[in-house]
């Protein structure tokens, strides 16, 4: 289908306007014109991967229009096998926001729901941008719509953590786009194929690799750029940290993949240590961090950074892999874990939250004190929780071993204690997974409010049945998955042990 | 220039100041038979005027063709005929604004219209300027009228303050200019800009770069440059608000020109001495300007540091020293005019009689009040803080692209990393506006519609250009080549 991309952006974007033109008049209106919103671009997005050739890395579904001839930039759009799977993702995971938000919005809906599906549509653009610039261009627009959900529908301390949010962003985010400039200023082009092919020294790789670092290593966020995510995932609504944690993490390891591996191959591998270290100490402090967390969210917004540890983890241990064993087969595979692991954590993690809203809503408290014995009230719910939290701990049969597994394996071809110090996080992940849920579902009911919740309505049932049944997908049967994004990984890896000097 | 005799179709590419001084002429005489009672008329007249010269402007003076005048001490170019009509248009979108807070304030007055026009026209004489004479009448045309529409409501003291200082300030300036350029004219021989161009091309003396010397200084002082920038917070937070929109928008046009006229064409064979003078100047005005905007508890004053942060970009792009840094300087200054005229008309529109809303604090819960109005502001203040998709980021992303070609790594360094420290008192605004709760009870301002829907139609043009940003940049560059 011609023009599918742009239909995928412009649809969510389009409807997100009109929702803002209708104002809050009826509510009710506004809020079917957002499911149908959302479920008409994800039913748009099944095309999407039905017709997906997965046996080529080259782009399809490609468009092109000039956008600003002045310079070579186009509206430049098309998927391969690392980004085609996130935009599923993208569309998949903001029909639950919107239904999450149903009857739970009460202060100005329509601009609640107007931002979310602006935010799909330039989520999906960042995904399917092939020209870097337009990639840039939605890169930094999602920050307003994100913005204003964490700073209007936010909790208590919402404003400093919306604050913190943007402008870390925005300093990461500033670097990458003078280094985009910089090499649109030497090579005259800004599609990313072109600047993948773009000769650099040495020097000149290292300035765009730290800026690269700078902007991916916020967004995912790698251990010490990691402080806003805490903050704007306590204070965001339940909405807001969903697309946070399922999706905007996600643009940091697409980053790295996109745009640091190709275009500087070299400095990446002479600074993968670096990365990798970054890596191991986000899985394994932020691990221990997570721990001792009191409030639920907190504590999934640490696990969300230990998970993502794996991501990059699985990224640069490429480089150490073929240094020890030269195999690119070998190689490839830290690569295919950390995709897996990207949506795989998507999903776990936006079913952790919507899980925490669940009891939110009803308790409007999010610390782990308040709550125990909710089992006993809530058995579907707690049946839910469970399984999350077992994904969530890496259980095999779910989506959250595959990614995991496949990175620790990788990670021992290159050294016994990069996949040592990832296994910990293992122990350490069901650790305090487990142990939330302990405190949370099991044991005896501690409160009379406790005892009065309601279990899950049938709308929350559906969304967290849906998420269910695609973790456990994922995690039974990942094949299709990881066969989509074969060529493209392959062809990434040929990229990234390239050298253009 | 042996030609002396003037025909009327010689004198087409001056019809945009003929129009003017008619214009003027004829509204100070109707208003001052108009009489107390019909001052809406002076102001509906003033911008039929301007409607009327622009249109003249359009049909008979559009020149592709360099064109000389008045022995060539006056210049028609494209890049003038263009920024003329900007002015055309800024200056009545201003008016506009400004009508109801003028009532309000009981100074509505057929002088300020008249000034209003007198400025108009030193900013077209100076944007025209191609001799030393010329570009000193135009700045002094543009600096008296100013001077006096900052004091012009006689009874406030802060205003009168305003420009006591301004006035001074500028004559030393004014002074500093003059100096310039008697040094220069002395070692070169000549007024006329173009031969002044061909006689500096050879090494220079220490005379010359004196006279260069206190050019620059002039020129950083009409722009607000730090550290020549000490009029600028006092001027913009005294002055009532229908100036400092005034002020803070259309003269940026004309010292555009003014730097463009003198520098870049007249001393261009000096680029390598005043570019190393504007470099640490622009370091200076960005970091000084976005730092000391965020302490700022009065939103005029903070756009008045704002300003100063912004004309560290605009002079940036004259560091670059090359034609593309030049085209990069006039798409930032079109920007930040476009972008202030909204900011400051939101002002005026938010204030009422008796209530200035002027205070940061004056904006807490704006949503709930006014969703429009918040609404614009938000989008003027995600331009200046440069996140696409508003016009904004393209200024930016023109400026680091002219420095990259000029390969100033440590420039982008800065400019980049100050860019961060003003988005955080941009984001301030909105806060205030979106997550504040409104404090007290304040009845929602009463504006013609006709004057909101000007502001919406700003407010939209700033994400028009910012998704589609090809016919500006095209513009911008073809003007300067």
């Amino acid at each position: 289908m011609h023009g599918l991309l742009s239909i995928l952006i412009w649809l969510p974007v389009g409807t997100g306007v009109v929702m803002l033109l209708l104002g809050d008049r009826n509510v009710a209106a506004v809020r079917w014109l957002a499911l149908l919103g959302s479920l008409g671009t994800l039913a748009l997005a099944v095309p999407l991967w039905d017709s997906f050739n997965s046996t080529t890395a080259a782009l399809q579904f490609t468009e092109s229009l000039a956008w600003i001839p002045r310079f070579n930039a186009y509206y430049a759009l098309g998927v391969d096998g690392i980004s085609m799977p996130l935009i599923v993702l993208t569309a998949f995971m903001t029909v639950p926001v919107v239904i999450a938000g149903w009857s739970v919005i009460e202060q100005r809906p329509a601009q609640y729901f107007a931002a979310f599906l602006i935010m799909e549509g330039l989520m999906i653009g960042v995904f399917s941008a092939s020209d870097a610039l337009l990639f840039y261009f939605f890169w930094e627009a999602m920050l307003i719509p994100m913005f204003l959900i964490i700073g209007i529908w936010g909790g208590p301390r919402r404003v400093y953590a919306t604050i913190k949010f943007f402008l870390y962003t925005f300093l990461g985010s500033v670097f990458m786009l003078a280094a985009l400039i910089y090499m649109y200023v030497k090579g005259g082009s800004y599609s990313i194929a072109g600047l993948q092919a773009l000769p650099l020294t040495l020097i000149e790789q290292r300035w765009i690799f730290v800026a690269f670092l700078l902007a991916f290593a916020v967004k995912v966020p790698m251990w010490p750029v990691h402080t806003w995510l805490p903050d704007a995932h306590v204070e965001a609504p339940t909405g807001g940290s969903v697309i946070l944690a399922a999706i905007m993490l996600k643009m940091g390891g697409y980053g790295f993949l996109r745009f640091s591996l190709p275009i500087t191959p070299d400095a990446s591998r002479e600074l993968d240590l670096l990365v990798i270290s970054l890596s191991l100490i986000a899985v394994v402090y932020i691990g221990l961090v997570a721990l001792v967390q009191q409030d639920m969210k907190k504590l999934i917004a640490y696990s969300s950074i230990a998970h993502m540890g794996f991501v990059t983890l699985g990224t640069f241990v490429v480089y150490e892999i073929l240094r020890r064993t030269g195999s690119v087969q070998g190689a490839a595979m830290g690569m295919d874990g950390a995709m897996v692991q990207m949506v795989s954590h998507g999903l776990i993690s936006g079913a952790l939250f919507l899980c925490v809203g669940v009891l939110y809503d009803r308790m409007h408290s999010r610390q782990i004190a308040d709550y125990g014995g909710v089992i006993n009230p809530m058995p579907v719910f707690a049946a839910f929780m469970v399984l999350f939290a077992l994904a969530n701990a890496g259980l095999p049969g779910t989506s959250g071993f595959v990614g995991e597994f496949l990175v620790i394996i990788a990670s021992f071809r290159a050294s016994f204690w990069y996949s040592f110090l990832a296994a910990v996080t293992l122990v350490l992940g069901a650790a305090y997974t487990l142990w939330l849920v302990k405190r949370v579902v099991f044991g005896p009911v501690t409160s009379p409010r406790v005892a009065a919740l309601e279990d899950l309505n049938p709308r929350e049932f559906l969304v967290l049945g849906a998420l269910a049944l695609a973790v456990l997908l994922v995690g039974v049967w990942p094949a299709p998955l990881l066969k989509v994004m074969q060529p493209t990984i392959h062809h990434l890896v040929s990229q990234a042990i390239a050298t253009k000097v | 220039m042996t030609d002396t005799t003037m025909t009327w179709s010689s004198l087409a590419p001056a019809v945009p100041e003929i129009c003017l001084v008619t214009a003027i002429c004829a509204i100070l005489l109707i208003d001052v038979f108009a009489g107390e009672k019909r001052r809406g008329l002076t102001a509906t007249l003033t911008l039929l005027a301007i409607a009327l010269s622009a249109a003249l402007t359009v049909q008979y003076a559009h020149v592709t063709q360099r064109a000389l005048l008045f022995d060539g001490m006056y210049v028609a170019d494209e890049l003038s005929f263009v920024l003329k009509l900007a002015g055309f248009l800024v200056v009545a979108t201003a008016l506009l604004y400004s009508r109801a807070y003028l009532e309000n304030h009981n100074i509505l007055r057929g002088e300020y219209y008249v000034l209003a026009l007198t400025a108009l026209l030193g900013i077209f004489v100076l944007v025209s300027a191609n001799s030393l004479l010329t570009v000193y009448l135009g700045v002094e045309l543009l600096a008296l009228s100013v001077y006096a529409m900052v004091a012009f409501d006689r009874d406030s003291g802060i205003s009168a303050e305003a420009a006591i200082k301004y006035f001074v300030l500028g004559a030393i300036a004014s002074g500093a200019l003059l100096y310039g350029m008697s040094l220069i004219y002395g070692l070169t021989g000549t007024l006329d800009l173009s031969e002044i161009a061909v006689r500096l091309s050879a090494p220079s003396s220490l005379g010359v770069t004196m006279g260069l010397v206190f050019i620059v200084v002039a020129v950083a002082f009409k722009l607000g440059a730090v550290p020549f920038h000490m009029w600028l917070p006092d001027v913009y937070e005294g002055a009532p608000t229908s100036v400092t929109l005034f002020i803070g928008t259309v003269p940026k046009l004309a010292y555009f020109a003014l730097a463009l006229r003198l520098l870049a064409q007249g001393l261009a064979g000096m680029s390598v001495e005043w570019t190393q003078m504007l470099a640490p100047l622009a370091v200076l005005t960005l970091v000084i300007g976005n730092v000391l905007a965020i302490v700022q508890t009065n939103l005029k004053r903070m756009l008045a540091y704002s300003t100063i942060a912004n004309v560290g970009f605009i002079v940036l792009g004259f560091v670059a020293g090359t034609a593309d840094g030049y085209a990069a300087a006039l798409y930032y200054t079109l920007v930040y005019v476009l972008v202030a005229l909204g900011s400051f008309g939101v002002i005026l529109l938010a204030s009422r009689k008796g209530f200035e809303a002027d205070q940061l604090d004056d904006y807490r819960g704006l949503y709930q009040r006014d969703p429009l109005l918040a609404f614009a502001m938000m989008l003027l203040m995600f331009s200046t803080a440069g996140v696409p998709p508003l016009v904004g980021f393209w200024a930016k992303l023109r400026i680091f692209q002219a420095l990259w070609e000029t390969h100033h790594l440590w420039l982008v360094i800065i400019a980049a990393a100050m860019s961060v420290v003003g988005a955080y008192y941009y984001l301030r605004v909105i806060k205030l506006m979106y997550f504040d709760d409104p404090v007290g009870q304040q009845p929602p301002a009463s504006t013609p519609g006709g004057v909101r829907v000007a502001l919406g139609l700003n407010a939209a043009a700033v994400l028009a250009l910012g998704v589609l940003p090809q016919p500006l940049l095209n513009l911008c560059a073809r003007l300067i080549h």
